[in-house]
């Protein structure tokens, strides 16, 4: 168990400007807003895509999730830092809880930075590690009144000016980033017991508890590059991963996915994955204004009054209106009605906008992976 | 193809079938464990069928709630929540559906009661939502293990037992300390840790008195306390609205533990692995509705323990609903009648679902409000069995904020965390934070402010670090602010980072050394000013549609702009609520606001209701169109009255916190709506009051004020003792005492000046062998409009509120009403009165005394009111406001039916307590019922309270020579009726001297061998009536033993001698066989 601060004299009278080097930072977006507040973790300007993220907890597996590439993360929950970090190795993909190896957004804003943390898996404090990691951190903002405004306007950049260092803002959604966040060479990952079957995991930004979704459950998984061809590794199906950006950046993974559906390749597809299987087969995607992003998200299986509370990170959708025949919405957003599942009606091909994997949030749908696999054995 | 997801038993199951009535049972009155939260959930469920179009019946003794008013349920009955009464209403209305889950413990044994004599199935009746099999799974323990068992969810090892001895040897088994635990109870009574096999053995014996089942478990030192709201719909969807985390370690009961929500120390791991669990145990249980699931859980490891799930709503899902905005009790009604949860709308939004899981975007912190200090030998140890009397909810942006709000709403005199002068010190401080009382917040601040480390502070208390590093960081601020002499200027900087840490303005001034106004406007200069947030559901995704509002510290802008239609040219009204409840203080307040805000809605006014009680019907948000979930301060109320640009406040309806700010808002230039803060002011300060009362040549018991204690003793021996000190400003008898002689005198006086030093203490002749009256009125700028005079059945000397009030009085001359009447109409003349009013009456034969008024609504309004039908609170408020008020149809006389309105005690769980009455208030609820004549309404409101009947045996101690004398012709009939009597030694001889037959039984403490304690324990007597032989008869007594024993034996128990002839009365005249089944308007 951590504490971080020792014993010390519980009172000490000192003026607060005598405190240890205080970095304003200052947060301006593309419409001109400005919020003010302190920096920690890397005291360095920054900028990207600013997003909200109302999960509650799981700022561990929200940083590193690859999804994250390019953006600002604002959380709605004022006070992140309590149970301070995990060990590195949690980024193991058997048995840790982090979702990749090192952290993806380029920010993170907060209103309420606890630099005291307590738990017994902690290793360190949030900053600590967003400093190792060269990330930035703003506390002192009013999350909500940018949430607000993020709801209004949509996601906008932005940038961290951190000690009127001043940098330009910066729009990851003009490149693909799939090339930032996928593996550069195919790797494998073996299952625990046996093997029920093979197969390859087309990485966009892998979380890594897809990985451990899978191979908890016999499977072994080949990770390969997010446009790497998968019809000759000789695999029972293809699973896909969730990732950052424009889904029109993809095309060629697009192209490998329709390959794997036209050989009748049993296909599971999650978040980016949704989006591709909907690319592959010929429907379109489009921008939400500001995405859903939290571990609250309710779900409903089309036809059914089945729901599910799910985890989701995503700023794209499909629209279902473009789907091609044999193929209908699966499941449905509660809320906003968009788009949250895809299925074939041979019922081997597959997909959700939602991420069943969780880390963070809830683990309702997992059982998704073991249909998964049930249509991978059969 | 088909579905990947087989919709399990969803489109399967059929459609529920159509109800068309449906029953519900409240909780009755308010008790330790079970207050007013199920006011709440009633309500709510009414509320809920009613728009459905489904008729409702409600059975619920408790007339000062809302739920029972007029305009929700299609019929109430004020009966008891007992299986034979509510058999009989059932009989009566034939119902289709019954809901059990709405009234806490009381309703759920009473409707399991019902179920397995068969009456449900006899009368056709269909329990709604959870069904009966799932409760009693959850509420017998050993049941409850197997079927988690069967699901690989892990619960404490455990064994259950029937028997002493059988507890001992499984004890023996896993060794000490063990936790015993008691089936079928709540508020974990008679539970606790018991390290030794004599505490066993006491513990299991006086639980085994109660239940037939106690459970000896492992005791998990130590361990996280996590809880999750559950609802779950008949197609097998399920989610958790909200977790919440104790701040208190396992041992400490949820109802003692300061709770916060939502989980601030787990990790997503751990959160999401007990929600699964949670999930999954829901399903696998098969509740249908809403169900809480509380869990140990190691700080240390991934491992985890089920303690308990609550199949019913819960004081924590009354928390759960107010801290997320997520109408739990709504939602599980309507989950009852067989609704999914995706066709229900999320009340905040009105265009999302009710599936989904809150996103809260702001803290909450609940205290617990204890009333220990009441009760003399009582322990202030807190522990895993319930003493606390109500609850505060605090909102904030951070845990400081919310924290330190927590603290002053309790109402302790606690200003927050630290500037709280020298009011709380401890003697031994590491005891304090092992074995925690009331105080231990302010203990964990002492001690680090000697310097103990967090480690040390946590190793003692096992409060997580978390917790302790944020108190510390309050206590650093205060550090930084110190330096701050009265002629420095307080940096904004410094100003609005303490600000953001909870601090008040107050708390500011005293550590800075400057007054509240000078720390007001230094923020109004630098504009640190709070904002009004919204509670929305869904952390800002989607816009609100409701005014469920906070203030806070941590916020740039507003979520809403004042009256935004500007169309309403009547203005916004605030009202304060009540506060936390507490004794002298509970749900008929909140009824009193509740109705303030309809009359007022109804009349065209914004209302904006001010409240952070999370038992209340007032903080749902669609009692009013602004709802404050925030404190009742002077500094809080002048910002809301500010920020919503309001035309005024009441202050009347919400008791005493907000009489006494009357002054304070005023002098802040804020416009008080009703009688004038002035009036407000000479009718609170009892000097004023007395002096007043001279002036208009109404008599009142001798008085005098205080300045030293020689002038007291002098004015003691002057009129004679006994006396009555009594401090001003206080509600329910605060430090209130009777003194026979000097020595008394001196110990209360130094009492009551610690508690208001900046008033005056009167002291007054107590008068003996007095009636009380008490008049509840209504007046229109100084003229009277309604009234409602109640006779007490107790002499004066017990307090009004452990009174048993008789509404018409009954046995009053004539001649006394009206001078009552014309002491009434004179005073609210000269005060100049502008709504509701209480003054209370002291008469001996025809001389009429005045001993208080209180020129707000008063304990016994909605009693008054609903026996009367005439909503005293609607009158009261079209004055208040100026508008037309109607007088009544009918005057009291023409009433042809009683009511009489009961005391609810919850000494059972206060240990150790004298259940004695005196004029400090004790009891933490009522109950009010209606007969054709008194004895009726007596009888039924006492079973409403647990009285049992019939009655065969009784066991008596009669007390002094009078009350042996006045018991004697109603004893004497009693034992003609075939009444076992047992009397205690003096009694017994009195007794046999006049020729009645009686069984002699051993003072408790004069023998080794079989006492009146023992008959007791044995379940030998049905009724004990134990008079006091001193009015300040306090010690370790046989008297006390055999009160004790009464109440620990959960043994009907009179102290009285008016109430005991009284019952005695009723029981001879065959009262007991003529009790009828009438709803209320059948009278
Ligand atoms: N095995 C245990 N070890 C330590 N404390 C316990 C244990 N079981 C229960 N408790 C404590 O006792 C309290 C009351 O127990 P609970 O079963 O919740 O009873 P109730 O029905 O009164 O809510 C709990 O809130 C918890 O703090
Ligand atoms: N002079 C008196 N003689 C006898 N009993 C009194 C006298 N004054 C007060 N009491 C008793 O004390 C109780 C509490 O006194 P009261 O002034 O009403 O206090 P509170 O402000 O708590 O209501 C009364 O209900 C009454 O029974
Ligand atoms: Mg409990
Ligand atoms: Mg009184």
């Amino acid at each position: 168990m951590t504490s971080v601060r020792e014993s010390t004299p519980a009172v000490r009278v000192e003026p607060p400007t005598a405190r240890p080097e205080v970095h304003r930072a200052r947060i301006l977006l593309e419409d001109g807003s400005t919020y003010e507040g302190v920096s920690f973790g890397r005291h360095a300007s920054t900028s990207g895509e600013f997003v909200f993220c109302t999960g509650m907890m799981g700022y561990p597996e929200t940083l590193t999730d690859p999804s994250y590439c390019g953006q600002v993360v604002v959380s709605t929950y004022p006070m992140v830092g309590n149970y301070g970090v995990p060990a590195r190795d949690h980024a193991d993909p058997i048995d840790g809880t982090l979702e990749s190896d090192r952290i993806w957004v380029k920010g993170l804003v907060v209103a309420d930075y606890s630099p005291w943390h307590s738990h017994w898996t902690s290793r360190g404090s949030l900053g600590e590690w967003l400093d190792d990691e060269g990330i930035t951190g703003v506390t002192g903002i009013d999350t909500r009144a940018l949430t607000k405004r993020l709801r209004e306007h949509g996601s906008m950049l932005g940038k961290i000016v951190v000690d009127e260092a001043d940098c330009d803002f910066d729009d990851p959604n003009i490149e693909n980033l799939a090339t930032r966040v996928s593996v550069r060479e195919p790797v494998t990952y073996a299952p625990t017991g046996n093997t029920l079957a093979r197969v390859a995991l087309l990485d966009c930004g892998v979380k890594l508890n897809i990985i451990r979704s899978l191979t908890r459950r016999g499977v072994e998984v080949l990770r390969v590059p997010w446009d790497h061809p998968v019809d000759a590794l000789g695999v029972d199906g293809l699973m896909i991963s969730n990732g950052p950006g424009n889904p029109r950046f993809l095309r060629s993974a697009a192209r490998v996915v329709r390959t794997a559906i036209d050989d009748d390749m049993p296909t599971f597809g999650v978040c980016m994955g949704n989006q591709l299987v909907a690319l592959a087969i010929g429907a379109s995607t489009f921008k939400l204004k500001y995405g859903h992003r939290g571990q609250n998200q309710p779900v409903r299986e089309v036809g059914t009054r089945r729901c599910y509370v799910t985890s989701q990170n995503h700023g794209f959708a499909v629209a279902p209106g473009t789907l091609p025949n044999g193929w209908s919405p699966w499941f449905e957003n509660l809320n906003d009605g968009t788009n949250e599942g895809l299925r074939h009606e041979s019922g081997r091909f597959f997909s959700v906008q939602f991420h069943p994997e969780a880390c963070p949030g809830p683990v309702d749908t997992a059982f998704l992976f073991d249909r998964f696999v049930e249509v991978l054995t059969r | 193809m088909t579905t990947l997801v087989e919709p399990q038993g969803a489109l399967a199951a059929k459609a529920p079938a159509r109800v068309k009535k449906v029953v519900v049972l409240g909780s009755s009155a308010l008790k330790i464990g079970e207050a007013g939260e199920f006011d709440y959930s009633g309500s709510q469920a009414i509320k809920a069928l009613a728009e459905e179009g489904i008729e409702t019946v409600l059975i619920n003794p408790n007339i000062a709630t809302i739920q029972t008013s007029e305009g929700l349920a299609d019929s109430v009955y004020f009966l008891p929540i007992e299986p034979g009464f509510v058999e009989r209403v059932l009989e009566k209305e034939r119902p289709d559906g019954l809901l059990l889950s709405f009234g806490g413990q009381t309703a759920l044994n009473c409707g399991v009661a019902l179920h397995d004599s068969g009456v449900l199935e006899r009368l056709g009746i269909r329990v709604l939502g959870t069904p009966v099999d799932t409760i009693k799974t959850t509420e017998d323990r050993d049941l409850f293990v197997r079927s988690l068992d069967e699901i690989g969810v892990h619960t404490p090892r455990s064994r259950a037992a029937s028997r002493v001895d059988e507890a001992i040897e499984f004890a023996h088994e896993i060794g000490y300390p063990v936790m015993l635990r008691i089936a079928f109870a709540l508020g974990g009574l008679g539970s606790g840790p018991c390290f030794d096999e004599d505490e066993l053995k006491d513990r299991a014996g006086r639980a085994l008195a109660h239940t037939g089942q106690v459970l000896v478990e492992e005791y998990l030192a130590g361990w996280k306390e996590v809880e999750y709201e559950v609802v779950r719909d008949r197609f097998d969807n399920c989610l958790t609205v909200c977790n919440m985390e104790n701040f208190d370690p396992l041992g400490i009961h949820t109802g003692e533990s300061i709770v916060v929500a939502p989980s601030q120390t787990l990790d997503n791991h751990e959160y999401h692995m007990l929600r699964e669990i949670a999930v999954r145990t829901v399903r696998h249980l098969g509740v249908v509705g809403e169900c809480n699931i509380q869990y140990a859980l190691d700080p240390s490891s991934r491992a985890y323990r089920v303690i308990e799930v609550n199949a019913r709503l819960s004081r924590s899902s009354a928390l759960a609903s107010k801290a997320t905005g997520y109408p739990l009790a709504f939602v599980a009604s309507k989950l009852a009648l067989g609704y999914g949860l995706d066709e229900l709308p999320n009340a905040v939004t009105r265009k999302t679902s009710a599936f989904f899981e809150p996103a809260l975007d702001y803290c909450v912190v609940k205290m617990p409000r204890w009333d220990l200090k009441k009760f003399r030998r009582v322990s202030q140890r807190i522990g895993s069995s319930m003493k606390s009397v109500g609850e505060v909810m605090a909102i904030g942006r951070s845990f400081e904020e919310a924290f330190q709000k927590a603290i002053r709403m309790l109402d302790i005199g606690a200003r927050g965390l630290v500037a709280n002068g020298t009011d709380f010190e401890f003697g031994d401080l590491e005891e304090e934070l092992t074995q925690p009382t009331d105080q231990r917040v302010f203990a964990v601040v002492e001690a680090m402010r000697q310097g103990w480390s967090v480690d040390r502070v946590h190793e003692l208390s096992r409060i997580d670090r978390w917790f302790l590093e944020r108190i510390r960081h309050v206590l650093d601020l205060e550090g930084a602010l110190k330096v701050y002499g009265s002629n420095d200027e307080i940096p904004p900087e410094a100003l609005l980072e303490a600000k953001r840490a909870g601090y008040s303005d107050k708390q500011v001034a005293v550590l800075t050394d400057r007054s509240f106004e000078d720390v007001w406007e230094a923020r109004e200069q630098h504009g640190i000013k709070p904002s009004v947030r919204q509670i929305d559901t869904l952390a800002a995704e989607f816009p609100a549609k409701t005014n469920y509002l906070y203030l806070t510290y941590h916020g740039d802008d507003d979520d809403i702009a004042p009256d935004p239609s500007g169309e309403h040219d009547k203005g916004t009204v605030l009202i304060l609520g009540s506060g936390t409840y507490r004794i002298g203080c509970s749900v008929e307040f909140d009824w009193c606001c509740v109705n303030a805000a309809r009359t007022l809605r109804k009349l065209g006014y914004k209302t904006a209701l001010v409240n952070y009680n999370p038992e209340t019907v007032s903080t749902d948000y669609d009692e009013s169109d602004f709802l404050l979930f925030d404190e009742i301060s002077h500094e809080s109320v002048r910002e809301i009255y500010e920020r919503l640009d309001a035309s005024g406040v009441i202050v009347s309806m919400g008791g005493q916190i907000p009489n006494n700010l009357a002054l304070k808002l005023h002098d802040s230039g804020l416009r008080i709506l009703g009688t004038s803060a002035d009036s407000i002011d000479s009718a609170e300060n009892r000097h004023k009051f007395s002096s007043l009362l001279d002036d208009l040549k109404i008599d009142q018991p001798d008085w005098a004020e205080l300045n030293t204690i020689e002038e007291a003793k002098r004015f003691a021996r002057d009129v004679g003792y006994p006396v009555l000190i009594r401090p001003s400003y206080v509600l329910s008898g605060a430090a209130m005492a009777v003194a026979t002689n000097d020595g008394e005198l001196e110990t209360y006086l130094d009492r009551a000046a610690l508690v208001t030093p900046d008033y005056p203490t009167v002291i007054s002749k107590f008068l003996v062998n007095a009636k009380e009256l008490e008049c509840d009125a209504v007046a229109k700028d100084g003229e009277l409009i309604v009234y409602a005079i109640s006779e007490h059945v107790e002499n004066a000397g017990v307090h009004s509120g452990d009174a048993t009030l008789v509404f018409p009085a009954q046995r009053t001359y004539l001649e006394t009403m009206r001078r009552i009447r014309k002491i009434t109409r004179e005073v609210a003349k000269r005060l100049k009165i502008n709504g509701p009013f209480n003054i209370q009456f002291i008469a001996k034969e025809n001389d009429v005394k005045v001993i208080e008024c209180n020129l707000r609504a008063s304990r016994s309004f909605p009693f008054v009111s609903k026996v009367i039908k005439h909503n005293f609170i609607d009158a009261a408020t079209r004055a208040i406001v100026g508008e037309p008020v109607s007088k009544p149809e009918k005057g009291a006389f023409d009433l042809n039916y009683v009511g009489v309105k009961a005391p609810q005690f919850s000494f059972t769980r206060l240990e150790g307590a004298d259940p004695l009455l005196g004029v400090e208030m004790a009891s933490t609820g009522e109950v009010g019922c209606i007969g054709d004549d008194f004895n009726e309404a007596f009888l039924k409101a006492l079973v409403s309270v647990g009285f049992k009947l019939p009655v065969k045996s009784v066991l008596v101690s009669a007390g002094p020579i009078e009350s042996k004398a006045e018991l004697l012709a109603p004893l004497r009939t009693l034992r003609r009726k075939g009444v076992t009597l047992y009397g205690t030694d003096k009694t017994a001889s009195f007794l046999q001297d006049n020729d009645i037959d009686v069984q002699r039984v051993e003072w408790p403490l004069e023998t080794d061998g079989a006492s009146a304690t023992t008959l007791i324990q044995e379940g030998g007597v049905d009724l004990v009536i134990n008079i006091p032989s001193s009015e300040q008869e306090r010690e370790i007594t046989n008297g006390y033993r055999i009160r004790r024993a009464a109440v620990d034996y959960a043994v009907p128990l009179i102290t009285n001698r008016q109430a005991a002839t009284r019952f005695i009365d009723a029981l001879v005249r065959g009262a007991e066989s003529g009790l009828q089944v009438k709803a209320w308007d059948e009278y």
